[in-house]
């Protein structure tokens, strides 16, 4: 589109102008102007999405909020980018936004050849496959000659070549912009089915007019883990967004939540709680922050349970049980190293 | 005389005030801050990537792309490079463009020539639709073709069907497709050799009647001579064609010749648009023809048809190619805007997946604006070529 080349040039040229990064030079920048620039996806439910007043939410939007909160001590401190996965990285790379939490998946490359860094893995995610009731397909396995709609740009994209080329059978790819466009091909009948990370494919389902009229096949072809991104050469910028996560994940693990947070600000004796709340130990200036950036996080935003639950989970309209996403102490892998 | 003033002043100013002089050494300075200006863009930007760790070059053009693609012309799979992507999107883009530049200039002439018809209701169609379709944004007509082809048409399985050949469902068009055996190579020969006997005819005709006066009818001859010779010369060589027809396995049909509805509806919708400022060009063009030069060649006994070919549309081209070749311009790249509905052009496929797969913005994005800038030159150049020829020649 000629809008989006317009962008990519524009980024070329920042590219070009712009002078190095130094280390330290994020913090203060978004301490100059106030709110921190965040890319997010272009509507996603209960990742990022935008309500009728344009406010948004999202897991990868508590992202966002949990950074403003360490910093400012204010979640609302944030201005949003909506990006196509095509845009995404440049627009990180050129330093138009400060950091990335949109669905994106840490893989070898991103993390090595972009100039980029992954600093955590907020949602562990995996490929799977939305089709047509009708069809009466149960497996991916029976689907050789079916044509997909795909995000372009996506890791879905290879997964999928992959897939069929090991299985030896054949497939038509059918590739737009945004997920919107995805699911509006899908629900014309463009093609048999929409193939994206699973939690993605609850979010578009209930998009469609029917959901009822389409199912998740119980394959799961990819590892997705999904996490925020920052440039590469500023290592303070990378800790601040890194224990950011951290710190909502070891909240969960303490049992401090946003409920919670105050009353064990006051009386918990556990060194633990102490330190993630920065009254004993620790030091926030190692960071650039204040002592109590994990407090504020907490009381602010929540910890990861609230986060999830909220957005995703079973308090949200897409359901998802916590599965691989759980603690590492309760069957899943999520695990934060200790705030100590 | 200019020149004679000038040497007689030379030796009384200054150097430095010469007008000679100061304006090449103004070129000069100009080309030099152009080149510093470039390489500083350059050496700066290829330094900053390096400082970030973002890789750079063209070597990434050799790896493997692993991605697919819905439609190419030329062989393609998941294994072939990043560099076959922008071979096979660059051709996608062609393909798009060159059928919406063909269909453009049927209907655009078509619509101009019915505004000026003296019947009213042809008149007002016409105005209906150009004032219609110019003011409607191209991409909300993009997506209204896209989802207006797709949606009434029948999944596979429940395919429209013509004759048990030609299918047709909301995956495409699907034909039969021709495919050349032996001996083939006649027909292409023979179809080779009727054109250029068409063109030595044409020519002949043309000078005999300038010598003579007497008319040839050098169009109904050729046009015959060029269907004619290549059909003879499939019959004799033993008709060397077969047909591969499209059949249904699995999800969708298979072989033959698939249109997919993404082409379909971009080509629909870029002709359409640019259909309506053709027809512009076309009316500005007739209209910018004074009327005496029709009175003119009635006294002169010539009829309507003949008036029409020879004196109106030859001075109406004037204005109109020059029209034209914007319009061109403006489609070709008009079609990028192919990635809204999935038709995999240089854009969608190079400018899209292929930059995001390896993340090398600066060389994708250079690459891609090297062929549009390329493939405008060209048609511009083309253009101006054959604006030259119809340019009234002054005796």
């Amino acid at each position: 589109m000629k809008a989006k080349l317009t962008v990519v040039l524009g980024v070329a040229a920042a590219l070009s102008m712009s002078t190095a990064a130094n280390a330290g030079a994020t913090l203060d920048a978004v301490k100059k102007k106030g709110f921190v620039q965040c890319g997010v996806s272009t509507g996603l439910p209960g990742f990022s999405s935008a309500d009728d007043k344009g406010k948004f939410t999202g897991i990868d939007v508590d992202m966002c909020r949990a950074v403003s909160a360490a910093i400012f001590g204010d979640a609302d401190k944030v201005k949003y980018s909506p990006l196509t996965a095509k845009e995404r990285f440049t627009a990180l790379q050129s330093g138009e936004i400060d950091m990335l939490p949109r669905n994106t998946t840490w893989t070898y490359t991103r993390d090595t050849s972009l100039g980029l860094n992954f600093t955590g893995v907020n949602y562990y995610d995996g490929q799977g496959f939305l089709v047509n009731k009708n069809l009466g397909v149960k497996s991916a396995l029976e689907m050789d000659g079916a044509s997909f709609c795909i995000q372009a740009g996506t890791t879905t994209e290879l997964n999928l070549a992959d897939y069929f080329r090991t299985n030896k059978m054949n497939y038509t790819p059918i590739t737009f912009d945004t997920s919107d466009q995805t699911i509006k091909a899908f629900e014309a009948g463009r093609c048999d089915a929409l193939t994206s990370d699973q939690s993605q494919l609850y979010a578009l389902r209930i998009k469609l007019g029917n959901p009822e009229s389409a199912i998740v096949l119980p394959e799961v072809i990819s590892k997705e883990p999904l996490g925020p991104v920052v440039r590469q050469g500023d290592d303070e910028w990378f800790n601040i967004v890194k224990w950011s996560l951290f710190a909502m994940v070891n909240a969960e693990e303490l049992g401090v939540s946003s409920q919670n947070v105050d009353e064990m600000k006051g009386s918990s004796t556990d060194p633990n709680i102490r330190r993630l709340l920065g009254l004993e130990g620790v030091k926030g200036e190692w960071m650039g922050l204040p002592d109590e950036w994990g407090y504020n996080i907490i009381k602010l935003v929540g910890n990861y349970d609230e986060v999830f639950e909220r957005n995703v989970g079973k308090g949200s309209p897409l359901g998802i049980s916590r599965g691989l996403n759980a603690l590492w102490s309760k069957g899943g892998i999520q695990y934060a190293p200790p705030i100590r | 005389m200019p020149s004679e003033n000038l040497s007689q002043s030379s030796s009384k100013v200054p150097l430095w005030r010469h007008p000679v002089f100061r304006a090449t050494l103004f070129q000069i300075i100009l080309v030099v801050a152009l080149i510093a200006f470039g390489h500083y863009l350059l050496s700066n930007t290829l330094q900053n990537m390096q400082q970030r760790g973002i890789t750079t070059g063209f070597d990434f053009l050799s790896n493997e792309a692993g991605f697919g693609i819905l439609q190419s012309l030329i062989p393609y799979d998941e294994t072939y490079t990043y560099g076959r992507t922008f071979v096979v999107g660059l051709l996608n883009t062609l393909l798009v463009a060159g059928l919406g530049i063909f269909f453009a200039t049927l209907l655009g002439f078509f619509i101009g020539v019915a505004r000026l018809s003296h019947n009213w209701l042809v008149a007002k169609l016409a105005t209906v639709y150009i004032e219609t379709f110019r003011n409607i944004p191209l991409l909300l007509q993009i997506m209204f073709w896209y989802f207006a082809v797709l949606r009434p048409l029948p999944r596979p399985r429940e395919s429209l069907s013509v004759g048990e050949s030609v299918f047709l469902n909301n995956r495409g068009l699907f034909v039969p497709k021709p495919v050349a055996e032996d001996g083939f190579m006649m027909v292409i020969v023979a179809l080779v050799a009727a054109i250029a006997g068409a063109i030595v005819l044409v020519r002949w005709a043309h000078k005999r009647q300038e010598a003579t006066g007497k008319q040839f009818p050098s169009g109904w001859v050729s046009t015959g001579l060029i269907i004619g010779a290549p059909l003879l010369a499939f019959f004799a060589s033993g008709s060397p064609l077969h047909w591969d027809y499209p059949v249904l396995g699995g999800f969708n049909f298979r072989g033959g010749l698939e249109v997919i509805p993404e082409l379909a509806a971009l080509t629909l919708a870029l002709s359409i648009y640019t259909a309506a400022f053709i027809a512009e060009a076309v009316r500005s063009g007739i209209q910018s023809v004074s009327h005496g030069q029709t009175e003119a060649a009635y006294a002169l006994g010539l009829r309507p048809k003949v008036t029409l070919k020879l004196v109106i549309i030859p001075q109406a081209m004037r204005v109109i190619i020059p029209q034209l070749t914007s319009q061109y311009l403006n489609l070709t790249k008009n079609s990028s805007l192919a990635t809204a509905i999935g038709y995999p052009d240089l854009v969608n496929v190079f400018a899209g997946t292929t930059l995001n797969q390896t993340g090398q913005a600066v060389e994708v994005i250079a690459m891609t604006m090297g062929v549009y800038l390329a493939i405008s030159l060209v048609i511009s150049l083309f253009m101006n070529w054959y604006n030259k020829r119809k340019q009234l020649v002054e005796r």
